[in-house]
This record gives structure tokens, C-alpha cells and sequence, in this order.
């Protein structure tokens, strides 16, 4: 355990609020979380055992076994899969004579595979003990191979193995409108704060981490209800194949600090909290250097550009690896130090948010969105995109094509005209909006980009036509399992039951039932389930259903029921240990 | 004058269960004299009859914990028209499937030759006995089942509205109170 747990706890004042930020030192300092150190954990922060003991088995990068000294996760989207991820990590593997989740003998090295980690335009990827990996090819696994063998720490890895590229392929005017910090307060101190809600309001700005609310009747729900206010800034980009925010936080930092910072004006908030997902720690220098720097220009802190009353500062939070933490009650529930459960709703966080306190929660890209807004004014937004959908949308194209990257379009972009720019041939399908979005046929490349038609957070996922659709799906139906919370019974059932029956299909032993079994707990699912996770699981399989029906069919060993184990091997050992091998102690071939 | 109905065939076991399911069908009482007016019985514990024969109906208490239940379901599925999975552990594995987070070999060896107080014993090898599967499984692990009546057991009034209502030809309905999982 730790000899520095007490200076982990006085860094974070023993405030129980921050225990998953508290976790994540004792994992970067111990490698896992341990009996003794979670013991002292709930002295230290006055909580039940059972509490911390419950964060630290919820989140994916806490564990509370022992781990390598080198905890290697090989990101397992579908597009690092397309890339031959699974080949290369099976040659690490095999470097270290190691199984998928196990820690090599000597305590070396763990091997495991993670939920997608956003770097889809420059797959396969891997973090290591926390830090990403992108580009993997056979050389750059042997050198890791050779440097974990060497037991060289992470500094002293070559940089150029930690490169993030961001590669821009199409610009629109929120990459392209010149943007200086404190240009969109300036305006918005001028306006007043009723009269720049006003204008985020008119111009119709929708938010763009999929759901699609009014950002500004978000904000005014926010700024009538009483209390202390908060602005969060989502930015647990979890949905497979979503790499945007990363993009508008590598590059453009300032504009999302500036977003928040003018919803803390329209909402009248004084503290803000970034939450970034776990799989992005390299922004973290260039965010905190952001916040320190916007600090000295008088663009946070107190009486920001002079203007009395308006004390604002903003608190980056590190999430631990959970999917459904983008759900804005469940990142409300981990920012206060607890499971990532999705919460209740009514009511909602505006009136009852962090800590219950009215909060607005925005996505990077809506808030980034909003700072322009403020700038430029709402018909600056509305001159692009559509009636409903104002603007424009980032999009993260990645899979089958020939130009991966971040696309801007204004709204109401055809599907065609996105892949005809990215390079896509010979196009099966397009997953739009990751795994919970739409899956599009080949004939339906007409359909446009936009809230009235095919909703994006931002995923555009390409699969041409070598692709077998069912191990896409097969993907997906991993990832859900992986990334159920657990507290409903639907969707923590119902994703285990669709990850099997997907593996029985794949693997060639599915049936007619299994095919029939599957739309129906994909429909229950949808039906019953807690929060946006469950419901929309089956997204994918029932769009399949309906527009991949032969691609199910020729993978069915059978029209009818058969066994879903194999009768003969489950005798086997009973066989051997009573030294049996007469005719009742096997099952014929064919029943 | 209308021809008189013909009677429905049915045929019930009990595989690897306790056969509480069967007592609470007796539990429908009087009832069972309406029943038999309704149903003639094939294969049953009832009839002591060995082998399952052509049938319109089969019920199966119980899961799969050895080769013969996967036999007795087989011949079931070959000869039912109608499969159900009567009570708690012919649609889950129930209370058997509590073993099969164990090795099957480390049970063996403790019952027969390791446990506290066997003295010279022997793991039983007659080929008359069946092998236990390495894990206990629903009956729809193996066949398709029809229906799925849950309960540990199903009340006698759960069976006898499922019945009746199968008999009738009515798709069954059960309503509340009726299902329950414990």
C-alpha cells in the first residue's frame, strides 16, 4: 500500500466528493487499489467501507487486484478490430506468455482489452498504465514489447510513441471563424447576461452530445431555479467512434473554457467542472496550462474582466473508464465521488444537479458552439444548417475509408457527400452516432445529417462491403455488456444475453431462436431499461435485423433449437474421473 | 350431434428437480377428476409408464444435471407437440445449478473419496448409472421449450389456468398472482 495515502487525502482536502480522483492517485501510485489501502481510505474520508469499496470495483481503470507494474488495455472498438488490433495484441501476448486478463507471472505485465479509447482515426490504439498509444503496428509492439522487458519507465519511452495526430479534413466556420480569448465574454459583459441568453436562445443552438436539448432553455431552466449553480462540461466522450472533443480540446481549448465561462454569466454559476474521460490524459497539460493561462488574463478567478459580481473558475475532473458516465446523472453522481449511476428524472440536473444544486451540464463541442455564439451573434449560427438544426456538427469519420479524421458540416449534410469526401468505395453501411446511433444501408446514403433526419453526436463509423455486419454487431454487443452499470435488470441482463447469442451466431452454433430471442430482448431493453444506455442497446441489432437480415441467416448453424453447449463435452470430465468410456457415457453424434 | 372431443395426450417428468412441481399439480385437488375428464396420460410419475409415446402436451420439471434428463428431454421434445418448462429450475437451472460454480471433479472426489469420515471409497462407474453433465442447465439449453411457467413450484392455480387454457385451445394467460419466481 501506498506510504503516501495520507498525502493523496490532504491533496483532496479528505473530501469524500472527490474519492474517484482520490482512487485514481492510489492507482497511478500503487498500480491497484488494495484491501488495506481502501480500509484506510474510508477512515480517512469518514465513509462506510462498502462506499469506496463500491467506486473502486465500479470503474473500469480500478483495480482491486493486483495488475502488471505495465497495465496494458488495447482499445477493442470495432475499427481498432477492422485495423488488426487483435492480431497485434496477441503477439504481445504471446511476448509475455501471458492470457487475455491475466499479469504475467512475475508481476511484469497485464494485458486486457478497454472499451473504445477515441482514437479511431489512428487505430489500433492502447493505453499503458494510463497513457495512449496510437498507430500500432508490428514494430511499434515489438518496441513496447522490448522497453516493457527492459522495465524503462513511461518517461523514458520514446515521445513519438504518445503522439496524437489531429488530422482536419474539413473545416466549416467553427474551425475556421479566428476566435482570441475573452472575445465572447467581452460581448457577452456588453450584453448583459439576460440578453446573451436571449441570444443563445434565438439562436436555436442544440446540444450536440446527441440528445439535442435547447441549449438555451437548458440555461434558463438553470439560472431560475435558486441555489448555488454549477456549469460541467461533459467531456466523457465515450460512444465508439466519437473522437471530436478530443479534436476541440487539443485545438481549441480556449473556445470550450470561454463556452463555460459564458454560461457561468447566463446562468449566474460560480464554479465550473470539466470532466474528461480517462482516455484522454494526455489534454491534460494543455487544459490545465489553458486554465492558468486564462487565470493571469483576468478570464477566470475573480471579477473576471473587471466585471464586479462575476467570479467564475473551472475544475478539471478525471473520469476512471465508464461509458455510461456520459449520461449527464451518472457524471453528475461520479463528479460527487460515487458509482456512476444514472440518476432518476425528473428532476433534472438543472434544478437538481451537482450536489442538488441547479446545474447545467453542456457537451464540449455545444459549448464551444455557444462562445461564437456569443461572439458572433445568434444569426451567425442560424445562417447555417437547417431549421431545426442550426450550425454546424463535427463529425469523427473513421473504418473503410480513405481519410480518417474530423469533418465540419453544416447540418443537413448528405450521408453521401460525407463519404465521398472521406474516401469511402464500395460502402456497406454506416454507423452514425456510434453503437446507441443508426445503422444505415447502403441504400439510404440520401438520408442528411441533422436532428429532423439522422441525429449525430458525432461518430461516423464506414464498413465496406468485406465487412460481415454480424461482427460488428458482435462488437457492439461486447461493449454494452462491458459498459452496463449493472443497476437495472434489463439492460444488465438483457446486454449479456444479446453479447452471447451475437458470439453463439458469430461463432457459426446460432439458431433461428437465438436470431428471434435477440429482436426480442433488444425490444425489452428498449422498453424497460433505467437510462439512455439500455435503451438504446439494441439500436443496432433491430436496424440489423431489418436491413441485414441474409447476413444473420447464413450464419445460423440451424433453423431450429440446438444445444447451446456441446452435450458430449460436458461429460468429459465426469469420464474421466470415474474411468468411464462405455456407450451411456457418451452422447451419439447426431440425437 | 357433436362428435365427442378427443382427449388431449400428456405426458409429464420430473428430471433434475425435487418433484415439488408435481405436488403442486396434485395441489389442484378435486380439479385433477376434471382434468382427467380433459386429458389422457402418457408417460408420467403417475403411471409408472418408462418411455415417452406420441403426445399433444409434455411438461418437464426440472433441469439438466446428467446424460439421462438430456435423454428424457430429447424423447420429450421428439414426441411433445407442446413443450413446457414447469417451475424454477427447468427454466433456470434452480436450486441444482447452485453447483455449478464448482468443479465437478473436486465434487466427485470429495463425495466419494476425500470427505470427512469415507473410508475406502470409489467414484461409481457402473455403466448403468448416467454421468453428471459438467454444469446444470435450463431445459432450453437443449430444446425448444414452449412455454415457461415459473415458480418454485408454480401455485396448483397457476397450472390449472395454464392448462386449461392450453386445453381450451386459448393462448394461456396468467394473471396476477399467478407468476411468481420464488
Amino acid at each position: 500500500m501506498s506510504r503516501d495515502l495520507g498525502g493523496i487525502l490532504a491533496r483532496h482536502r479528505n473530501d469524500p466528493t472527490r474519492l474517484v480522483q482520490i482512487l485514481r492517485d492510489v492507482m497511478e501510485a500503487d498500480g491497484w487499489i488494495s484491501p488495506p489501502a481502501i480500509t484506510a481510505l474510508a477512515d480517512g474520508l469518514g465513509l462506510p467501507r462498502a462506499r469506496v469499496e463500491g467506486v473502486a470495483g465500479f470503474y473500469a481503470f480500478f483495480a482491486t487486484e493486483p495488475r502488471g507494474r505495465y497495465r496494458v488495455l488495447f482499445s477493442d472498438n470495432i475499427t481498432d478490430e477492422m485495423a488488426g488490433s487483435v492480431e497485434l495484441r496477441q503477439r504481445l501476448l504471446d511476448a509475455f506468455h501471458v492470457r487475455l486478463g491475466e499479469v504475467s507471472r512475475d508481476g511484469l505485465v497485464s494485458i486486457d482489452v478497454t472499451s473504445c479509447t477515441g482514437l479511431c482515426d489512428q487505430g489500433p490504439a492502447l493505453l499503458v498504465n494510463g497513457r495512449a498509444i496510437p498507430r500500432l503496428t508490428h514494430a511499434r509492439i515489438g518496441a513496447i514489447a522490448a522497453m516493457i522487458r527492459g522495465g524503462a519507465p513511461l518517461t523514458e519511452w520514446p515521445d513519438n510513441l504518445f503522439e496524437i495526430h489531429e488530422h482536419v479534413e474539413r473545416q466549416d466556420v467553427l474551425v475556421t471563424t479566428p476566435f482570441a480569448p475573452g472575445e465572447a465574454l467581452g460581448a457577452a459583459l456588453a450584453r448583459g447576461p439576460e440578453a446573451t441568453l436571449g441570444e443563445v436562445e434565438r439562436s436555436l443552438l442544440r446540444g450536440r452530445g446527441g440528445a439535442g436539448f435547447p441549449t438555451g432553455q437548458k440555461w434558463r431552466l438553470c439560472r431560475e431555479a435558486p441555489g448555488e449553480r454549477y456549469v460541467v462540461c461533459n467531456a466523457d466522450e465515450g460512444e465508439p467512434g466519437t473522437f471530436k472533443d478530443r479534436f476541440l480540446l487539443a485545438r481549441h481549448a480556449d473556445l470550450v473554457l470561454e463556452g463555460m465561462t459564458v454560461a457561468a454569466f447566463a446562468v449566474g454559476a460560480q464554479k465550473g467542472l470539466l470532466y474528461l474521460r480517462a482516455e484522454y490524459p494526455f489534454l491534460l497539460p494543455g487544459l490545465e496550462a489553458a486554465l492558468a493561462r486564462r487565470r493571469r488574463e483576468g478570464l477566470l478567478g475573480e471579477r473576471i474582466r473587471g466585471a464586479e459580481g462575476f467570479d467564475f473558475d473551472i475544475e478539471i475532473h478525471v473520469g476512471a473508464g465508464a461509458y455510461v458516465c456520459g449520461e449527464e446523472s451518472a457524471l453528475l453522481s461520479s463528479l460527487e465521488g460515487e458509482r456512476g449511476i444514472p440518476r432518476n428524472r425528473p428532476p433534472y440536473p438543472v434544478t437538481h444537479g451537482y450536489l442538488q444544486r441547479p446545474t447545467a451540464v453542456n457537451n464540449v463541442e455545444t459549448l464551444a458552439k455557444a462562445a461564437l455564439v456569443a461572439r458572433h451573434g445568434a444569426d451567425w449560427l442560424r445562417s447555417r444548417g437547417t431549421g431545426r438544426s442550426t450550425g454546424t456538427k463535427l463529425l469523427s469519420v473513421s473504418g473503410d475509408v480513405a481519410r480518417p479524421g474530423i469533418y465540419e458540416y453544416p447540418f443537413g449534410v448528405a450521408v453521401k457527400q460525407v463519404l465521398e469526401d472521406a474516401g469511402a468505395r464500395r460502402v456497406q453501411a454506416v454507423q452514425v452516432g456510434g453503437p446507441s446511433g443508426t445503422l444505415l444501408a447502403h441504400n439510404e446514403l440520401e438520408r442528411r445529417i441533422a436532428f429532423e433526419d439522422v441525429p449525430c453526436a458525432g461518430a461516423f463509423m464506414v464498413f465496406d462491403e468485406s465487412r460481415d455486419m454480424i461482427d460488428v454487431l458482435h462488437n457492439f454487443a461486447r461493449f454494452f455488456a462491458h459498459e452496463s452499470c449493472g443497476f437495472c435488470t434489463p439492460c444488465r441482463v438483457g446486454t449479456t444475453l444479446e453479447r452471447q447469442m451475437l458470439s453463439r451466431i458469430t461463432s457459426g452454433k446460432g439458431t433461428r431462436k437465438d436470431v428471434k430471442d435477440l429482436g426480442h430482448v433488444a425490444r425489452l431493453m428498449k422498453a424497460a431499461s433505467h437510462c439512455g444506455l439500455g435503451t438504446t442497446a439494441g439500436n443496432a441489432v433491430l436496424d440489423a435485423f431489418a436491413k441485414f437480415k441474409p447476413s444473420f441467416d447464413r450464419r445460423l448453424a440451424s433453423l431450429d433449437v440446438l444445444p447451446v453447449f456441446d452435450l458430449d463435452e460436458s461429460l468429459a470430465e465426469a469420464r474421466e474421473v470415474t474411468g468411464r468410456d462405455d456407450v451411456g457415457a457418451h452422447f451419439p453424434e447426431e440425437p | 350431434m357433436a362428435a365427442e372431443k378427443k382427449k388431449l395426450r400428456v405426458a409429464t417428468a420430473s428430471l433434475a428437480g425435487c418433484f415439488g412441481c408435481h405436488m403442486s399439480l396434485l395441489d389442484i385437488d378435486e380439479r385433477i377428476v376434471a382434468l382427467l375428464e380433459l386429458v389422457e396420460l402418457d408417460r408420467t410419475p403417475l403411471t409408472d409408464l418408462k418411455r415417452v409415446g406420441p403426445c399433444d402436451l409434455g411438461i418437464v420439471e426440472g433441469g439438466l444435471c446428467n446424460a439421462e434428463n438430456v435423454h428424457v428431454l430429447q424423447a420429450f421434445r421428439k414426441n411433445c407437440k407442446v413443450l413446457v418448462a414447469l417451475g424454477a429450475c427447468a427454466v433456470n437451472g434452480g436450486l441444482p445449478a447452485q453447483r455449478n460454480h464448482l468443479d465437478i471433479r473436486d465434487c466427485l472426489q470429495t463425495v466419494y473419496l476425500t470427505g470427512h469420515r469415507v473410508r475406502r471409497g470409489f467414484i461409481p462407474n457402473d455403466p448403468e448409472l448416467p454421468l453428471p453433465l459438467d454444469k446444470v442447465h435450463p431445459l432450453h439449453d437443449v430444446v425448444r421449450i414452449d412455454y415457461f411457467l415459473p415458480g418454485c413450484p408454480p401455485p396448483a392455480d397457476a397450472i390449472w389456468q395454464f392448462l386449461t387454457d392450453l386445453i381450451a385451445g386459448r393462448t394461456p394467460q396468467l394473471g396476477h398472482g399467478l407468476i411468481h419466481y420464488d
